[in-house]
């Protein structure tokens, strides 16, 4: 147990050096967020229409950034050959890796979301929920990641490969966690689509450990 | 199964082939090694004794033939014997540039499921006055001095070394040497790829290319 913690201790601290960390990550997050009205016409009745749904989107694609380097400099540095070596095994370093990635970057892009959202035009009063909603559809964006992050292992332009991966896996944390804050705001119960979004968010966590690991070993070998 | 009969007392090879993608590197090798015996791989540039060590450590599975390892009671199961009992010193030393000497040996000590072994590892490789540089400042004897300064700390009985000595200099190879000595005197066990003759007395495996 100790060695885990110091592995996540290790991969928090790298994290935030990692591909700019999580001050990228908002910083590009804020970026695209100022393009919708930019994009939409700055009629505020038309962008509050569109602001959770765009805040949701924006945040999937800046959860994209860094996680290329994930796996990355362990498999270039020789780091994964003697993580292997350790008596956790490689699903748990996976997910050691994937939850010390969403603490890093997952957690700042949940809290700068509900100012994204009603800087957009969104209510205040979704704002708690829209931060809830990002927190747990960011575990599930870390964890999916992983997967594309480990694919990619030895390719060259890996970044777009994990793209191209990763992003139809996004589609139902999007799905459930705009839906509940548009549930919320229609007058409706948010509870669950997000009971949803947290089922997909663990059921994620449960499984992608074990793709993780075989494309590393793939890789390694 | 007590402690002491998991504790790693030989490896064997039975004719193990390997290759890299298309390529065939070694064919057929057979080896034996029991506690205390240094195996030296040798043979010329790309000819797989990088590759041998890789297979050893389970991160290649050989095409053919089996990588076994025994214990006082009999075959022990690999994946156990190499999360616990092997060590790995390759060309990629897995040390992160941007962390201190210090943080990157208590990690890799404590991942390696070593105690208290990180002072006498420090005074084993003369590291002391490393320790707050960070990884990236050092000279390539130096981040090798660390890289072994991981045997040290954490006590594991297989020992897979990858040219241990090349980028250090004579007085740190003669103390490794002693270091190397010390573990084979424990019942350890090295298989070294190495170009250089080791200063300890050993067998050698010599690779050749497969037909």
């Amino acid at each position: 147990m100790n060695a885990l913690a110091a592995l996540f201790a290790r991969e928090f601290s790298l994290a935030f050096g990692r591909g700019g960390g999580p001050l990228l990550a908002c910083g590009f997050y804020a970026g695209t967020a100022v393009m919708m009205p930019l994009a939409e016409g700055s009629d505020p009745a038309r962008l509050a229409a569109v602001a959770v749904g765009a805040a949701f989107a924006t945040l999937a694609l800046a959860s994209l950034i860094s996680l290329e380097r994930l796996f990355e400099r362990d498999f270039e540095d020789g780091a994964l050959d003697l993580l292997t070596l350790g008596p956790p095994g490689l699903a748990v370093v996976s997910a050691v890796k994937c939850a010390a990635q969403w603490l890093a970057t997952g957690l700042p892009l949940a809290i700068i979301a509900p100012f994204v959202a009603i800087s957009l035009g969104a209510p205040p009063a979704v704002g708690p929920l829209i931060g809830v909603a990002s927190l747990l559809a960011g575990l599930g964006f870390s964890f999916i990641g992983g997967v594309g992050a480990a694919l990619a292992l030895g390719t060259r332009r890996g970044g777009v490969l994990i793209a191209v991966i990763v992003l139809p896996l996004f589609t139902p944390l999007i799905v459930f966690g705009a839906g509940a804050v548009e549930a919320f705001q229609g007058g409706l119960e948010a509870g669950p689509p997000l009971a949803l979004l947290a089922a997909y968010t663990l059921c994620t966590c449960a499984l992608t450990p074990f793709a993780m690991a075989a494309a590393c070993r793939n890789a390694l070998s | 199964m007590t402690e002491n009969a998991m504790r790693l007392t030989g490896v064997k090879l039975d004719a193990v082939t390997l290759s890299r993608g298309a390529r065939r590197l070694v064919a057929d090798v057979h080896l034996t090694l029991s506690a205390g015996e240094l195996m030296s791989v040798t043979g010329a540039n790309g000819v797989g004794k990088t590759s041998l060590i890789r297979a050893i450590a389970g991160l290649l599975a050989p095409d053919s033939g089996a990588i076994c390892f025994f214990g006082g009671a009999g075959a022990l199961d690999p994946e156990a014997v190499r999360a616990e009992q092997v060590h790995l010193l390759a060309h990629q030393d897995g040390l992160k540039s941007t962390r201190t000497v210090r943080d990157e040996l208590a990690f890799w000590t404590q991942w390696l499921g070593g105690r208290k072994g990180v002072d006498g590892a420090i005074d084993a490789l003369s590291l002391s006055a490393l320790l707050d540089l960070d990884v990236r400042k050092l000279s390539a004897g130096q981040r090798r001095r660390l890289a072994l300064a991981r045997l040290v700390a954490a006590p594991r009985r297989l020992w897979l070394l990858d040219e241990p000595m090349a980028p250090l200099d004579t007085p740190t190879r003669q103390r490794f040497a002693a270091v190397m000595d010390r573990h084979l005197k424990d019942g350890g066990i090295i298989i070294a790829a190495v170009h250089d003759p080791l200063p300890l007395a050993g067998r050698t495996l010599q690779l050749e290319r497969a037909p």
